[in-house]
């Protein structure tokens, strides 16, 4: 998938139905709040003085390289961890002293967590059976919670007969019928194919919503977690780079990191000038910064939908290579000064540049990111 | 002959073996397995000749032949008790808290095997009060740390074929506690291993001599010695109603939980190891 598609199915994710679920939710939703979480494993600080508010009803997800923390801070939320500083409050209250068991909270794990020795219906109702819900009604509300993922049929098997998709869908069903005040799911679908994860994708964000449960959701894929959550928090050792809206995170990421975490990204060397302003390949376009914005030499980070391409006898690049991408083709470009960079162009213009192709890459004026230049 | 005799002890071994997978079975391996055979075989075929089928119609009226197989069953589900009630804690909690520790553990729980049997009952023997001495515990917990290798093996290769460490926390998080984790989760798929270890357990005991002996406690083995001196014929028969009895129990056991484990998708059961479970079926 392009990152042009990203952000359409971010964008429209994120602004159709953001806070949608709180006001579907059955009871009301549960706030969730991270404040100034610390743990320390050894010399590495997994988590540094990390916070986050979840609304209820909302699902957030954590994204970030592996190691980044996200996976710590589920597992604090959940009881599994414990922070050596800082507090978790659910709906205003500090549950550090709760036990897992007692936390109400639906977990869907990254690997197959399903009980071998239980069939999908004994495995959704295990959590009501814990509620001492009696077995008429347990097994009754275990196959609602089966038919809506969508596996009635399947209430029979054994986990080993079933697929890993439905594994996981079980999985989601067992998390849901306690009827969790909080759901989280740690990296649910990374061990699924291509094919199941995309539909599975879709199940959960819309039993979330229609549930209106608070998620919370650690992935290490940008395309799940633009395309499923409400908002989206980058971490990056331990801490929150920026928690916003999945298209605000695309199109205006507050640091450089974030910026080439998500999606792909251009670095361009460029010159500041004063008065903020910044000089890229001719053009003097506005520069903002996560930083003091100085002068000298930086590297402007542009995506490569906003740079343009046409073919131009003694322009400044030369194509080097063309991937087809259906309505868009990324053109790869060698700009003079050895700088590779990659221009989406509509798949017709495209057909003009073979690689060889003398042309002239250029920006529209519009507001550019700089960060110090990379050695 | 009396090495022969109080052969039982090793009955598991043969039993222990796998079943093959099908595929090309060469002419060699038929070869090594013949060799097996007659290793194994021909002691039996010889005590069967020695001691004639009509000794065997008196084994059972023999006198001190019933005490000599109570005492040993007693002892066999004493151990059995024992070592459940602990090794079963101590691995899921070393699996769980502690994985780094595995290593210590498993080499701790082999010294067993390491030290003599002779030394362990000696040196315990000086020790324990008359009390004790003189009751089915002491033996009985002798032989918790004679079949501790065995136990912790079989359990140790149970909890690596299922993960853990996610089961439990599946369960915590939808409300089970400890207790209930343990029992309602962890247990019922550990249970292929649970019954490797009781096989080991039970053949053990009821093949143990020189602890039994040291102890001057009359177990079936050492009256199968004891009486191979008033009547030969009779213990000889005795012992191999025992083998057969033994390895009959273990294979009967060792099929019916590999029928059980496939039902849930767990693989065959032999002594040691309890192949993983398939955890995607058909993706």
């Amino acid at each position: 998938m392009t990152a042009n598609e990203t952000t359409a199915d971010a964008t429209k994710s994120a602004k159709g139905v953001a806070w949608a679920g709180a006001a579907g939710g059955e009871h009301g939703g549960t706030s969730v709040s991270l404040r100034g979480l610390t743990r320390v494993f050894g010399a590495t600080r997994a988590l540094d003085e990390m916070s986050l508010e979840i609304a209820p009803g909302e699902l957030v997800a954590l994204l970030g390289p592996s190691g980044c923390g996200k996976t710590t801070a589920l597992r604090i939320v959940a009881g599994f961890e414990f922070a050596d500083s800082g507090e978790v409050l659910i709906d205003g209250r500090d549950v550090s002293g709760i036990p897992a068991s007692r936390r109400d909270m639906g977990m869907v794990f990254q690997s197959y967590s399903l009980f071998p020795n239980m069939h999908a219906l004994d495995n959704v109702a295990f959590g009501l059976r814990m509620r001492k819900v009696g077995g008429a009604d347990r097994r009754k509300r275990a196959a609602e919670l089966l038919d809506m993922v969508g596996l009635a049929p399947q209430a029979g098997q054994y986990p080993h007969q079933l697929s890993g998709g439905q594994q996981q869908r079980v999985a989601l069903a067992r998390a849901l019928a306690i009827e969790p005040r909080v759901l989280l799911l740690d990296e649910p679908l990374s061990a699924l194919d291509a094919k199941v994860r995309l539909q599975l994708r879709e199940q959960i964000r819309t039993l979330q919503q229609r549930l209106g449960t608070t998620t919370l959701f650690v992935t290490h894929d940008q395309e799940e977690a633009l395309s499923m959550a409400d908002r989206v928090g980058v971490m990056r050792a331990g801490r929150l780079e920026q928690v916003a809206d999945p298209a605000e995170l695309y199109s205006r990421p507050a640091t450089a990191f974030v910026a080439e975490f998500v999606g792909t990204m251009n670095r361009l060397p460029a010159e500041l000038g004063g008065a903020g302003t910044v000089t890229v390949l001719g053009t003097t376009v506005p520069a903002h910064s996560g930083d003091p914005l100085g002068s000298g030499p930086v590297d402007a980070l542009i995506r490569p939908e906003n740079l343009t391409v046409k073919a131009a006898e003694g322009g400044n690049g030369i194509v080097t290579n063309r991937t087809f991408l259906g309505a868009v083709t990324r053109v790869a470009v060698r700009l003079s000064g050895d700088t590779e960079v990659s221009v989406d162009v509509s798949s017709a213009v495209a057909l003009e540049m073979a690689p060889g192709t003398a042309v002239q890459v250029g920006l529209p004026v519009a507001p550019v990111l700089v960060t110090p230049r990379s050695s | 002959m009396a090495a022969v005799v109080t052969k039982p002890a090793q009955a598991p071994a043969p039993a222990a073996t796998p079943g093959r997978r099908r595929g090309s079975f060469p002419v060699w391996r038929w070869v090594i397995l013949l060799i097996a055979a007659v290793y194994f075989l021909l002691p039996l075929y010889a005590a069967l000749r020695f001691a004639g089928l009509k000794a065997f119609g008196t084994v059972f009226t023999s006198p001190g032949f019933v005490p000599a197989l109570w005492l040993s069953l007693r002892l066999a589900a004493v151990t059995w008790v024992v070592s459940m009630a602990l090794m079963i804690p101590t691995t899921v909690y070393v699996h769980l808290r502690m994985p780094a520790m595995r290593r210590l553990l498993e080499s701790v729980t082999i010294l067993p095997i390491v030290i003599p049997p002779v030394v362990l009952i000696i040196g315990v023997l000086q020790v324990m009060p008359l009390s004790l001495r003189a009751s089915v515990w002491m033996l009985g917990l002798e032989y918790v740390i004679l079949a501790m290798p065995f136990a912790y093996r079989a359990l140790d290769a149970g909890l690596r074929a299922i993960d853990v460490k996610t089961l439990t926390e599946a369960s915590n998080s939808l409300g089970g506690g400890l207790f209930t984790t343990l029992w309602r989760v962890l247990l019922p798929n550990l249970r292929t291993a649970v019954i490797s270890a009781t096989i080991l357990i039970v053949a053990l005991v009821l093949g143990e001599f020189t602890m039994a002996s040291l102890a001057l406690k009359e177990t079936f083995p050492v009256w199968i010695v004891l009486f191979d001196q008033l009547n030969a014929n009779i213990s000889v028969s005795a012992s191999i109603f025992a083998l057969v009895v033994t390895w009959v129990f273990l294979m009967l056991i060792t099929v019916a939980a590999t029928r059980q484990s496939r039902r849930t998708g767990g693989g065959e059961v032999t002594l040691f190891t309890v192949a993983p479970r398939e955890t995607i079926g058909n993706l």
